[in-house]
């Protein structure tokens, strides 16, 4: 099958050689009157309206699609199979997939080549019988740990998981050393500390 | 004394941290099939639609496989170095041609010139999703007993040619 226009999982070389980044995975039909909605936002007056329009716009655009769920689904021009439940199954695993390409989308969420072949990927393997743990090990054999998009606990990742919780504890050590101090700091001052104040402020009369 | 330093010293490590954050690549993956066999194929070539390549019969040598496309862009910028690696004749450079139409694949071969001594037709994608595939072009080089033991992950460049390939290739050889 021929990618629809040019797929988006190529290099593109920047202007040195060896710093390339890639083309953002997001394809061209992707509902954009929202981000117009949001770029719009000018400082003069007839932006601002324009924005208003294409806001209330792509509402309406929103409404219909929500209203016509079949239609929304239309959208996706891959092949779906005939059984929703598989389908349903097929969601299910992509939902647990990185999509490389843009990565910080599930391979359920993007419309990338790559995530469309890794979907129909999967379709195949459910009908072939396959486990959803299986295609995930599949998955994870050929593109790394990264590809699970809920990374699994182990020691690579372990400093990762319990990081966070370390560190509040941390905080949570140093507040309560804090109050401590401040609490010993709130008591009464001895006779000698309070001759030792009285002559750093000058011999005034200290009172407790 | 240190109560005065400390956030200076937090600062730095949080400094440190984002300096090496910007040296990082996050698109170059490390590969998990690096140091693993290469995943068998059996595919047509560009030139010879009717009959089948197999990975089975690249063993018992060192090859490289570069993934490319004609829709690929870098890698016109990545082919002069194909073609220069092919010149020195390290090893023979097997191509994956990934989601490709053969008639754009052989017209640019035809145009840019043809570094390799075959190209697997992978119209459909899955022997690129069988090595990890994620972006175009990509390169690895496989070893006589059929084991992947490098993976370079967009064009490759003169400078990894000469300083990394080479050096690998003669490694292997010998």
């Amino acid at each position: 099958m021929k990618p629809p226009g040019r797929p988006e999982n190529e290099w593109r070389s920047a202007q040195h050689e060896g710093a390339w980044s890639r083309l953002p995975g997001r394809s061209a039909e992707e509902p954009s009157a929202a981000r117009r909605g949001k770029t719009a936002t000018g400082r003069t007056a007839l932006a601002a309206l324009r924005s208003v329009v294409a806001s209330v716009l792509a509402s309406v655009l929103m409404l219909v699609l929500a209203l016509c769920g079949v239609a929304a689904q239309a959208i996706e021009a891959t092949p779906l199979a005939a059984d929703p439940a598989l389908e349903a199954r097929v969601m299910k695993v992509a939902d647990e997939l990185r999509c490389l390409v843009c990565q910080n989308e599930t391979i359920a969420a993007s419309q990338a080549a790559l995530a469309i072949d890794l979907r129909r990927q999967i379709r195949t393997q459910l009908q072939q019988g396959q486990s959803e743990t299986q295609i995930l090990d599949f998955m994870v054999q050929r593109y790394g740990e990264f590809v699970r998009y809920r990374p699994a606990f182990n020691p690579t990742n372990a400093l990762l998981w319990i990081g966070p919780f370390v560190l509040l504890g941390l905080a949570a050590f140093v507040l309560m050393m804090n109050i401590r101090r401040r609490a010993d700091a709130s008591r009464e001052l001895s006779d000698d500390e309070r001759r030792r104040l009285g002559e750093l402020l000058g011999n005034e009369v200290v009172r407790s | 004394m240190t109560r005065r330093w400390l956030p200076l010293a937090v600062f730095l490590v949080l400094l440190g941290f984002l300096a090496l954050g910007l040296t990082l690549k996050p698109h170059e993956l490390p590969s998990p099939l690096v140091g693993k066999a290469a995943p068998a194929f059996s595919l047509p070539t560009l030139n010879t639609p009717a009959t089948a390549l197999s990975s089975q019969d690249l063993r018992g040598k060192v090859w490289v496989l570069n993934v490319w496309a004609s829709w690929c862009a870098a890698c016109r910028d990545e082919h002069p170095n194909m073609i220069e690696m092919a010149r020195l004749g390290i090893a023979p450079i097997y191509g994956l041609n990934y989601k490709d139409q053969r008639a754009d694949a052989l017209g640019w071969l035809q145009r840019f010139g043809n570094p390799y001594v075959a190209s697997l037709a992978d119209t459909e994608g899955l022997v690129g999703i069988d090595y990890g595939v994620y972006g175009v072009p990509e390169t690895f080089v496989i070893d006589k007993a059929g084991v992947i033991r490098r993976k370079f992950v967009g064009p490759v460049t003169a400078q990894i040619v000469r300083d990394e390939i080479v050096p690998l290739v003669a490694r292997l050889n010998s």
